[in-house]
């Protein structure tokens, strides 16, 4: 056994997904990313038990196990209590752990939503906050969060009005003490020092492919990784 | 089936919710998109049920968004809820109460991986000393706030001005409930009604007069996805998902869609206008969508509270036809009135779905 497998059975979620697959494709069956995808839980579940590095490397690097959508009913219909929804997850973190994840293109796409998920969570307190949901970013939002956005205290204070400010309500400002709560729980389990490694990747990558690059969202790079999948001038 | 073997078998569908003294924790994405729905929870918590349930300032998020996109690492996310269970622990409560079921599904997650890996609770433990100087207690019962919902569904009927009932036919509205896959997918046992015979919403429904519908694709996902749908190139498996689950209940009519999770709220109002963007399609009469609301505002709707008190107004798809159906006595004219008591001005109307 190799040393990637042998990283990839640290993370508690390898062992409570894989018990044994019988690769009755049942996790296909109810999957709605095989339905939309070229991908196949079952394929995974299968390919992690033959504990192969060679196998498990090709999977860290490619686009394959970044397509599940986490909606866990494979866990639910397993007849043998596998969860590709799991190892998935454990797949993913192994592949940015080891950098393996610059390989693939979705893997790469990690930066986008270290950008738009990532800081919100340490700047606001919540993983979304309406002040940064763009609908230039999310047109599906609609003429009504063009409406919100543009009244936004009118609107937010009314239920509690507690909106960017102490309180109890919705949106409240969250308090210093606690953001430095939560920093310093980033921190300790190494969660900051993942974010300035995608961060630093996602910097060298733009400069390999010429691309502009900043610490906002709005650079040639962000665009590419936000709306293009497999675009043909990467490399 | 004798009546004590019945029991028996029902028994592991059936969920232990607290009677009261809730510490409640919201959810990112109900907040920002249907505040007034965590509002109206609290007030009918508070007021029509007299119960009484703890809003903190100091909880953060739970990280679950951040977790399910790959970015935020699992001891990360347990050492977050650790804090929060913390906060719990000091307000002196040991009934949680989660507001999102992302949350409530990482929630139960950790919990497990906790009582199966003692080790790992410990390690977190030690996370949460070092990063806060906090110590928590495990809470004693861990809910959804629809459980409870669900729990006091016949008390909250007693007391309705309205019920999901067309007041033009005399017959029960047709409803589509949509529970959120990490309610009982995952855990199915945490569930009302366990993953075979989900009864949260369904039970509720059915309290306040109106008729669930079976349609094909009844337990499919939304269409989330997290990172499909946050990074815009893959965001069409989002559409595709909600697309299908409408085309499936199409043709059974739906008067209203109740939803359970507030992510699943977001996507099937949302991808409905999109949906009438670009396919020309609607799915309610006369170009209307079918309105989409969350268990707290069905509730708060039947119990008489103002349908813009609410933030109904903020859904993009119309809630007058459903309003309009139930018979609720409503003033169009102050849809748009802000905080301040100011008349705001409307927003742009969708080409196609309606907008009032």
């Amino acid at each position: 056994m190799g040393k990637l497998f042998e990283r990839l059975q640290q993370d508690v979620r390898f062992s409570e997904g894989l018990e044994a697959c019988i690769n009755c494709g049942t996790c296909t069956a109810i999957c709605p990313a095989a339905s939309f995808y070229d991908y196949d839980p079952r394929e995974i579940a299968d390919a992690l038990q033959v504990e192969d590095e060679k196998i498990l490397e090709g999977l860290l690097k490619g686009e394959k196990i970044w397509y599940c959508g986490q909606c866990m009913s494979c866990k639910t219909r397993c007849p043998r209590g596998n969860t590709p929804g799991l190892l998935i997850l454990a797949l993913r973190n192994l592949s940015i752990e080891t950098g393996l994840y610059l390989h693939s293109h979705r893997g790469k796409q990690m930066y986008v939503l270290k950008k738009l998920i990532g800081d919100t969570i340490l700047s606001t307190g919540y993983c979304v906050h309406a002040d940064g949901v763009d609908t230039c970013l999310f047109p599906e939002q609609g003429p009504v969060w063009d409406w919100i956005r543009k009244n936004s205290s009118e609107i937010y204070n009314l239920f509690g009005n507690s909106y960017n400010k102490p309180g109890n309500g919705p949106l409240r400002k969250i308090s210093k003490k606690s953001m430095n709560e939560l920093k310093t729980i980033f921190n300790i389990t190494g969660c900051t020092d993942r974010f300035e490694k995608i961060e630093n990747d996602a910097a060298k990558c733009a400069k390999k492919l010429n691309l502009e690059y900043d610490d906002t969202i709005w650079n040639e790079y962000f665009q590419l990784m936000y709306s293009k999948n497999q675009p043909k001038d990467e490399s | 089936m004798k009546v004590d073997g019945k029991k028996v078998f029902w028994n592991e569908y059936q969920k232990d919710i607290a009677d009261d003294q809730y510490y409640f924790v919201r959810s990112c994405v109900r907040q920002n998109f249907f505040p007034g729905a965590e509002e109206a929870f609290i007030r009918i918590l508070r007021n029509d049920l007299g119960k009484d349930l703890y809003t903190d300032p100091n909880h953060t998020t739970c990280t679950g968004i951040g977790y399910h996109v790959d970015l935020v690492k699992l001891e990360t996310t347990m050492t977050v809820i650790a804090r929060q269970f913390a906060l719990m622990s000091e307000a002196g409560y040991r009934n949680f109460v989660i507001s999102c079921v992302t949350s409530f599904g990482l929630y139960n997650e950790i919990l497990d991986i906790w009582e199966k890996h003692p080790e790992i609770e410990e390690q977190v433990r030690d996370y949460l000393y070092r990063s806060t100087e906090r110590e928590f207690k495990i809470p004693e019962n861990l809910v959804h706030a629809s459980d409870i919902i669900f729990k006091f569904r016949g008390q909250i009927a007693a007391k309705t001005q309205y019920k999901l009932v067309n007041q033009y036919t005399g017959k029960p509205l047709q409803v589509v409930e949509h529970i959120g896959c990490h309610y009982a997918k995952m855990f199915p046992e945490k569930g009302v009604g366990g993953a075979e015979h989900p009864y949260v919403l369904a039970g509720f429904i059915e309290s306040l007069g109106g008729e669930v519908i079976d349609y094909p694709e009844r337990r499919m996902c939304c269409g989330f996805g997290f990172r499909q749908y946050f990074i815009k190139a893959s965001r069409g498996y989002s559409l595709s998902c909600t697309y299908r689950k409408m085309k499936s209940m199409e043709p059974y009519k739906p008067d209203l869609i109740v939803t359970n999770c507030p992510g699943c709220n977001f996507f099937f109002d949302r991808w409905q206008y999109v949906i009438s963007e670009t396919k020309g399609e609607t799915y309610g009469e006369e170009d209307n969508g079918i309105p989409v609301l969350t268990y707290e505002e069905v509730a708060a709707l039947a119990l008489g509270y103002d349908p813009w008190g609410l933030g109904l107004q903020m859904h993009q798809v119309a809630v007058e036809p459903l309003l309009e159906k139930m018979g609720v006595d409503y003033d169009p004219a102050v849809k748009y009135i802000g905080f301040s008591g100011k008349q705001l001005s409307k927003p742009q109307m969708p080409d196609l779905l309606k907008v009032y």
